[in-house]
C-alpha cells in the first residue's frame, strides 16, 4: 500500500522546522555499517558526513574516485592514461577472468587513476590507487601510469601528491611487476632531483613492492590514522618468526614512532594539510636569495 | 629445455652451489671487507668491500648465505635486514666518490621477513636502493648467482647489465608463497612456478637481462676465470659510456610499456 511508504519531504528550512516539534522519524531502512573499532552500527549517510570515519575515529576504506573529491579542488582533476589496460603477458593462469572481474568490481580500468588536479588553489599532478582493483597491486600499468605522471610533473615542473594503497607487486605478471618498482623510483629520482616535491600519504593497507618503492620515497610521507604500512606481511612475520608481535606492529602509530612517517593525519585535515604544504614548498614563497 | 620451473627452482636453492663469498675470493684478488651501515648495525647477510679485478679496483658487494648452519644462522641464509641494504648502498656511495665500478652478486629467498627488520623500515630501506642506484655515477653490474627472491634481490639490482646463472631463479614471489595466496595451497609450488616465468631463459626473453652464464663448470676454476673475463671486459665497456645513467634509466623505463591498445576510449 504506498500511501504507507510516503514520506514528507520537506521542501525548505521553515517547513522542516515546522515537522520537528515531533520526534524525528528514523528511518529503519537506512543501511548501517558495523564499525570493527568501536562495535557500533553507524548509518552509512553518518558516515559520509564524516568523510567515511567513524566518530570514535576509525577511517574506513575510501575508493579513488571518492578520494579524489575528498581532496582536490571541486572539478579540478582532469584524469591521464585512463586508457591503459593490464593484459596478460605471462599467460598466468587464471589472470585474464580476474582483471575482469576486477574491472566490473571496482568500475575503474586499472589498480591506480593518474592526472592533474589542484588542491587548495595549488597545482599538482595526483594518484590515487583503487583498492577495489585487485587490492591496489602494482603490475605493469600501474608502473606505467606511476612513471608516465613523474615524468609529466618533471617537464611540466609541478609536483606530484600521490596516495598509496597496495597490496604489493602483481603476482600475476611475475618479474614484469617486480621491475616496476625500480621503473617508477627512477621516474621519482629524476623529479626529485630536479627540486621537485612529492608528497605520499600511506592508506590501509600499504604493503609490500609498493613499500619498498614509490609509496616511501616522498619529501614528506604522512600517513592516516591505524594504516597497516609494511613490507612483509604481518601473518607471514609470526609463522616465520614463530614471535608474538608487539601491539600496533605495522600501524601508522608504529612507523610515527620509529621515525618512517612524517606525521598521521587524520582524513578530514588532510585536504588542508596538503594544501599548506604544496604551499610551504612552491606557492610562490618570498625567496631569501 | 629439459627441466620444469620447479626443479630449477630447487637446483637454485641447493646449499652444495657456491656462495657469494666463493665468488669473491675466486675471481677477485685483495679483497678488503668492510663492515657496517654506519647507522645501526653490521648485517651478516650481506658481504662488502673493494677488490681488483684483473689488477683494478672494484667495490664488490654479495649477497652471502653461508655453507654450514653456524654460517646460516650468522648470515640468516642470506635474508638482509635494513642494515644490509643500507651497508650496501654506503659502500656503492664509496665507489661512486672513487670512481670504481660496483659488482654485486645476489643469491637470497627474500628480504628479512621479522619484526626488527619492519621497525628499522625494511621497505624504507629496499626503496631508497632503488632510487639512488639509478642515478649512481658510476658503472654498476649485477650477477644473480642463486636465488633472486623480489625487491630483496632487486635492491641490489638496479644495474646497467644483469645477468644470471643458467639455473639460478628471479621471480616477484616464491612459487610456495604465490601457491598458498592464489590458491590456499603451497603444495601447487609447481604451477605457480611455471606461471611465474621465473627461470634465466624466462629473464632473458623478458628482457629483463642481458645474459646468461653457463653453469657447464660451475665452481671449477674455468668457471670463476670465465666469469672474470666476462666482468671485466663489460666494465671495460660500461667505464667508457657516456650515456650511463640515461640509458640506466631507460633499461628499466622500457620494461611493461603497453602495446597500443584498440579499445582506447580516453
Amino acid at each position: 500500500m504506498s500511501f504507507l511508504n510516503f514520506r514528507y519531504n520537506p521542501k525548505n528550512e521553515l517547513e522542516q522546522g515546522g515537522r520537528t516539534a515531533a520526534p524525528v522519524h528514523q528511518d529503519e531502512s537506512e543501511p548501517e555499517r558495523a564499525c570493527p573499532n568501536c562495535h557500533k552500527s553507524i548509518p552509512v549517510s553518518r558516515l559520509w558526513a564524516n568523510q567515511n570515519t567513524c566518530p570514535c575515529g576509525y577511517h574506513f576504506r575510501v575508493n579513488a574516485r571518492q578520494r579524489i573529491g575528498l581532496v582536490t579542488d571541486r572539478d579540478s582533476f582532469r584524469e591521464m592514461d585512463r586508457e591503459l589496460r593490464s593484459t596478460d603477458p605471462l599467460s598466468f593462469s587464471g589472470y585474464s577472468a580476474k582483471l575482469e572481474t576486477a574491472r566490473i568490481s571496482s568500475n575503474e580500468p586499472e589498480a591506480v587513476v593518474c592526472g592533474t588536479a589542484s588542491i587548495k588553489g595549488q597545482s599538482c599532478c595526483f594518484f590515487v590507487m583503487e583498492p577495489a582493483f585487485m587490492m591496489g597491486s602494482m603490475g605493469t600499468v600501474v608502473g606505467e601510469k606511476i612513471t608516465r605522471l613523474f615524468e609529466y610533473a618533471l617537464e611540466h615542473r609541478l609536483p606530484v601528491v600521490g596516495y598509496t594503497v597496495s597490496g604489493g607487486a602483481r603476482m600475476q605478471e611475475g618479474l614484469l611487476s617486480l621491475m616496476q618498482m625500480a621503473k617508477t623510483s627512477g621516474a621519482v629520482k629524476r623529479h626529485s632531483d630536479e627540486g621537485l616535491f612529492y608528497l605520499t600519504v600511506l592508506t590501509d593497507p600499504t604493503t609490500g613492492g609498493v613499500t619498498a618503492s614509490f609509496a616511501m620515497e616522498g619529501d614528506v610521507i604522512l600517513a592516516e590514522p591505524g594504516a597497516t604500512v609494511g613490507f612483509a606481511g604481518a601473518r607471514v612475520i609470526e609463522q616465520t618468526t614463530r614471535k608474538q608481535l608487539p601491539k600496533g606492529f605495522q600501524k601508522a602509530e608504529f612507523l610515527l614512532e620509529h621515525g618512517f612517517v612524517d606525521a598521521i593525519v587524520p582524513r578530514k585535515a588532510q585536504r588542508d594539510t596538503i594544501g599548506m604544504l604544496l604551499k610551504l614548498h612552491c606557492g610562490g614563497n618570498e625567496s631569501w636569495a | 629445455m629439459g627441466m620444469t620451473a620447479y626443479k630449477t627452482v630447487k637446483t637454485a636453492r641447493s646449499s652444495k652451489r657456491p656462495t657469494g663469498l666463493d665468488y669473491i675470493n675466486q675471481i677477485f684478488t685483495d679483497f678488503f671487507e668492510l663492515h657496517g651501515d654506519r647507522r645501526f648495525a653490521d648485517d651478516g647477510a650481506v658481504v662488502g668491500g673493494v677488490a681488483l679485478l684483473e689488477g683494478k679496483p672494484v667495490t664488490v658487494i654479495a649477497i652471502e648465505k653461508g655453507h654450514t648452519t653456524k654460517e646460516h644462522m650468522a648470515r640468516a641464509f642470506g635474508a638482509p635486514h635494513p642494515e644490509g641494504y643500507r651497508k650496501a648502498l654506503r659502500l656503492m656511495k664509496q665507489a661512486e666518490k672513487f670512481h670504481r665500478p660496483v659488482v654485486c652478486f645476489i643469491d637470497t629467498s627474500g628480504a628479512y621477513c621479522g619484526i626488527g627488520a619492519e621497525e628499522r623500515g625494511q621497505g624504507q630501506a629496499i626503496a631508497e636502493n632503488l632510487m639512488e642506484m639509478m642515478t649512481l655515477r658510476t658503472p654498476i653490474l649485477s650477477v644473480l648467482i642463486g636465488e633472486g627472491g623480489s625487491g630483496g634481490a632487486l635492491a641490489l639490482a638496479v644495474a646497467d647489465r644483469v645477468w644470471m646463472l643458467e639455473n639460478a631463479v628471479y621471480s616477484v614471489i616464491s612459487p610456495e608463497g604465490c601457491a598458498s595466496i592464489l590458491w590456499k595451497d603451497a603444495n601447487q609450488a609447481e604451477e605457480a612456478a611455471k606461471n611465474l616465468k621465473l627461470t634465466a631463459q624466462d629473464a632473458l626473453t623478458l628482457s629483463v637481462i642481458e645474459r646468461m652464464i653457463s653453469e657447464g663448470n660451475l665452481g671449477q676454476p674455468s668457471f670463476y676465470a670465465g666469469l672474470r673475463k666476462q666482468l671485466s671486459q663489460e666494465l671495460g665497456r660500461l667505464a667508457n659510456n657516456e650515456q650511463l645513467l640515461q640509458q640506466r634509466y631507460e633499461r628499466f623505463r622500457r620494461i611493461g610499456v603497453p602495446a597500443q591498445q584498440k579499445d582506447s576510449k580516453a
